[in-house]
């Protein structure tokens, strides 16, 4: 017979104005197997905890059913209070007769009856519980980050420094991503590059940072703390353990004029190429598609001209697998092109830019780099058609991003920064320049924003038109841009020499297969979607994977760097435990049972179920069973009720329990 | 007060349903006191068999409810609950439930007022209904057969051939059933 104590609440009056709270005490005392039942005014306060815990002692409880508020409420202060007492917390349950009773009926007498009927029910979820002690798993002190932009370098440098080991993963031959290309950076035009590189440099020379450039992540296995994760080494056709970062190979290469990728294709890189001078590491990679050695196996140059033999062709993918505990996902992000798509695309271009076949029609990030002292013009402002210097720039803003009709309704929070910053470094290189902005809004929260941005305005010479282009063409050299000018009410046309579109932040390319590996979830644009949107904008839902920068949406890079330092925290209290303690509402199989038919691994949608293989003394195999890891399980139950043996059980809401629940209606 | 009160039992999910129905509270909304909620950690953890043995143990109705398709805190639990309910349904419709006495519905945890209509409407459907005899009449049975079990080859000094239910009825045997159940 057990032995179980009956707390009744009045929650002041929350409870006891409608509920006869002495009537249900009495009622619970009646009970087969309660010891000890009362009522007091507040049982969450310190007098009425110590209630409770003097009860267990004097009555010898062996359950404890608190009936007061909601369990999403009080659970864990009854819990802890009945473990203080020397009780397993999970034998302490809650009557909910608060929020499901007395605050949504007024009938005082079927107020009374249904909060008896709810404490009889509890009464037998306590009676058919069962001492519960909370599973530990250990932790693999080791992080993984995959992507190399600022992201994930300020997320690699953080944990680093904490004395964290890291795996820093990038899928380009460079670490550095999108800020590398950058000229300047709003609001202060301090040199991207300046404050960039020192960064890159630290990661390559961090103890505790394994780096890992031109490799992705081909697998994903394991749960918090105990993560797997095989790596996928690109070959690089060059041995970095040998190769010196010399150059004689890159300046040899007789196939020179291979648009570059990094320069957004308007310079020019040999086949054997670092992407940009600072790359980080400074090793080559052999482009195979375009290399002559690859494509007709006639030339070998670099492998003549290489001192230290590090050029390899016949270099293969490899594949490490790596054990960590925590992965800070920061892949950053694209920009949108407003090229023709896919018939089937959700997201169009721009018949009315001409689908990206106006060579003076360039992207932001394309500015960028003709903007930059390192890149194609060398800094010059020069139009990529005939290399002039463009006297009438028009800037276009939200071109992709606030376009429901063209597939994308968010904004991508960055452009009418940039923009401001471009028409500003245009007007300092090409003083007799003019640039028009085209926008909708101009969005400048942010330290310093709005100040720089009226900076342009007012200062810069900057001519804003509230409005959007409707169309553009090619007459001549020129690019006539038909817009509108909605403040002044007329229609604008204006004959520039180039045009700059700020074009949408969107995810990165594959950012969806990453996340069906990494088992994460994304929005339909395939942005990372964090746990919380105000207070989890770190965590993912799959625990021990974080989110840093863009892949989550567009950022700026305050707000990239601010996520990253706040991964790594997450990262390093996630590290500072030897053991990870959770909660043990976890699936159990009975081996005995089990048939193995494994219905169960097909429902389970945390991969938590595993087969076991049962052998007898000699080793031959008996059977296959199922077998719960406790450390991936999320404690649903799904496995349970499709169990068709009956032999899965989760812990805390095992059938006998509900049963026993359901025969007490 | 009404001739008949139903008795409903809610199954219902802990994240979003049950903190729904808190809601309902902390927002002060009324609605009829006939149901009691049994909270599971997700609606995939629900076994139909719950559901018969909630209405052979004296529900008139039974409410499943969980997160919206998309919303399962377990990412796809509640996907397999409702492709389970949809093929129970179609079973209980077989065997001749009528199926206004069960309603399945997804009441997120900000819907503190949908959970109060979806309780309403289910009590005030059932109510209309009557009581729901069937399944009662099943325990009837098995309580039969425990008894015929425990009292066999023995002297009850009862009448226990005859019109089975009005043997259940007899005050000395539900006694004697109460001794052996």
């Amino acid at each position: 017979m057990s032995r179980i104590g009956v707390f009744v609440c009045h929650c002041g009056e929350n409870i006891s104005r409608t509920v006869d709270v002495e009537q249900v005490a009495k009622a619970a005392g009646e009970i087969p197997g309660v010891a000890y039942s009362c009522d007091y005014k507040y049982m969450c306060s310190d007098p009425g905890q110590t209630l409770l815990k003097k009860a267990v002692a004097e009555h010898k409880l062996d359950g404890v059913l608190v009936a007061a508020c909601s369990p999403r409420m009080h659970e864990k202060t009854f819990r802890k209070a009945a473990e203080s007492a020397g009780l397993n917390p999970y034998l302490c349950e809650m009557a909910n007769i608060r929020e499901h009773c007395s605050w949504v009926h007024e009938d005082r007498e079927m107020a009374t009856e249904k909060a008896t009927g709810i404490v009889k029910l509890m009464v037998e979820r306590v009676r058919k519980g069962k001492s519960l002690a909370p599973i530990t798993v250990p932790v693999t002190k080791r992080a993984l980050v995959i992507g190399g932009g600022i992201a994930g370098i300020q997320a690699a440098l953080d944990i680093a420094d904490a004395g964290h080991r890291v795996v820093l993963v990038e899928r380009d031959p460079s670490i550095g991503g999108h800020m590398a290309q950058l000229s300047e950076t709003f609001p202060t035009l301090d040199c991207s590059q300046c404050i960039m590189t020192p960064k890159m440099v630290d990661v390559a020379n961090h103890p505790n940072i394994t780096l890992y450039t031109y490799a992705e992540i081909e697998k994903v296995d394991g749960y918090i703390g105990n993560f797997q994760v095989t790596v996928k080494h690109k070959a690089r056709s060059v041995d970095e353990s040998k190769c010196t970062g010399c150059g004689v190979c890159m300046t040899k290469c007789p196939k020179k004029k291979i648009p570059n990728e990094f320069d957004q294709g308007h310079g020019m890189r040999p086949a054997i190429y670092v992407p940009f001078p600072q790359a980080v590491p400074n090793t080559p990679v052999i482009d195979r598609e375009n290399c002559t050695m690859f494509q007709s196996g006639k030339c070998g140059v670099c492998a003549k001209v290489c001192g230290p033999g590090a050029v390899d062709y016949e270099q293969t993918d490899s594949f490490t697998v790596e054990d960590v505990g925590a992965i800070v996902v920061a892949t950053g992000f694209k920009l949108y092109t407003i090229d023709r798509k896919p018939e089937d695309s959700p997201i169009q271009g721009y018949g009315e830019f001409g689908y990206g076949t106006i060579p003076d029609v360039i992207d932001g990030m394309t500015f960028e780099r003709l903007a930059s002292a390192s890149g194609p013009t060398g800094g010059k402002i020069l139009r990529p058609s005939d290399g002039k210097e463009p006297k009438q720039v028009v800037f276009i803003q939200c071109v992709g991003s606030r376009a429901r009709e063209k597939g994308i309704s968010y904004c991508s929070k960055v452009c009418c920064m940039y923009t401001a910053k471009h028409t500003m470094l245009y007007h300092h290189k090409v003083h007799d320049g003019q640039a028009y902005v085209f926008f909708m809004d101009a969005r400048t929260p942010g330290k310093g924003y709005d100040e720089f941005w009226r900076r342009a305005v007012e200062e810069e010479e900057a001519v804003y038109i509230r409005g959007m282009v409707s169309r553009m063409y090619q007459k001549g050299d020129k690019i006539v841009v038909m817009g509108s000018d909605i403040q002044v009410g007329v229609q604008v046309e204006i004959e520039a020499d180039l045009v700059v579109l700020a074009t949408a932040v969107q995810a990165q390319d594959g950012a969806d297969l990453l996340a069906q590996k990494l088992g994460i979830s994304y929005d339909k644009y395939n942005f990372y979607s964090e746990a919380h949107a105000k207070l989890k904008p770190v965590e993912c839902a799959t625990a021990g994977i974080y989110l840093a920068g863009a892949c989550q949406g567009p950022k700026d890079i305050p707000d990239t760097v601010s996520q990253a330092s706040a991964a790594a925290a997450k990262v390093m209290t996630l590290f500072a435990k030897d053991q990870l303690e959770r909660d043990p509402v976890v699936a159990k199989v009975n081996e005995k049972y089990c048939v193995g038919c494994f219905a169960c691994k097909k429902v389970c949608a945390y991969g938590a179920i595993e087969e076991k293989e049962i052998r007898d003394r000699q080793g031959n195999l008996v059977k296959k069973v199922a077998y719960v890891n406790p450390g991936v399980c999320g404690g649903c139950g799904t496995c349970q009720a499709t169990c068709p043996s009956k032999s899965i059980e989760l812990d805390g809401y095992t059938d006998e329990q509900i049963m026993a629940m359901i025969e007490a209606l | 007060m009404h001739d008949f009160e139903p008795k409903i039992v809610a199954f219902v999910c802990t994240w979003c349903t049950y903190a729904g129905a808190d809601l309902a509270g902390t927002s002060r909304m009324q609605y009829p006191p006939n149901v009691r909620v049994l909270k599971f950690p997700c609606t995939g953890r629900i076994d139909p068999v719950f559901i018969l043995r909630a209405f052979q143990k004296g529900a008139d109705g039974v409410l499943v409810s969980g997160c919206h398709p998309g919303d399962c805190h377990y990412m796809a639990g509640n996907f397999h609950a409702r492709r389970r309910f949809a093929a129970f349904r179609a079973l209980l419709d077989f065997i001749g439930v009528d199926l206004n006495r069960l309603q399945f519905s997804w009441v997120s945890a900000a819907e503190g007022g949908k959970w109060v209509e979806v309780v309403t409407d289910l009590t005030e459907r059932v109510r209309t209904m009557g009581p729901m005899p069937e399944f009662k009449e099943l325990e009837h049975e098995e309580l039969w057969s425990t008894f015929a079990e425990a009292t066999a080859g023995k002297s009850t000094g009862l009448n226990i051939t005859g019109d089975r239910s009005q043997v259940l009825n007899t005050p000395e045997l539900k006694e004697a059933y109460d001794s052996i159940s």
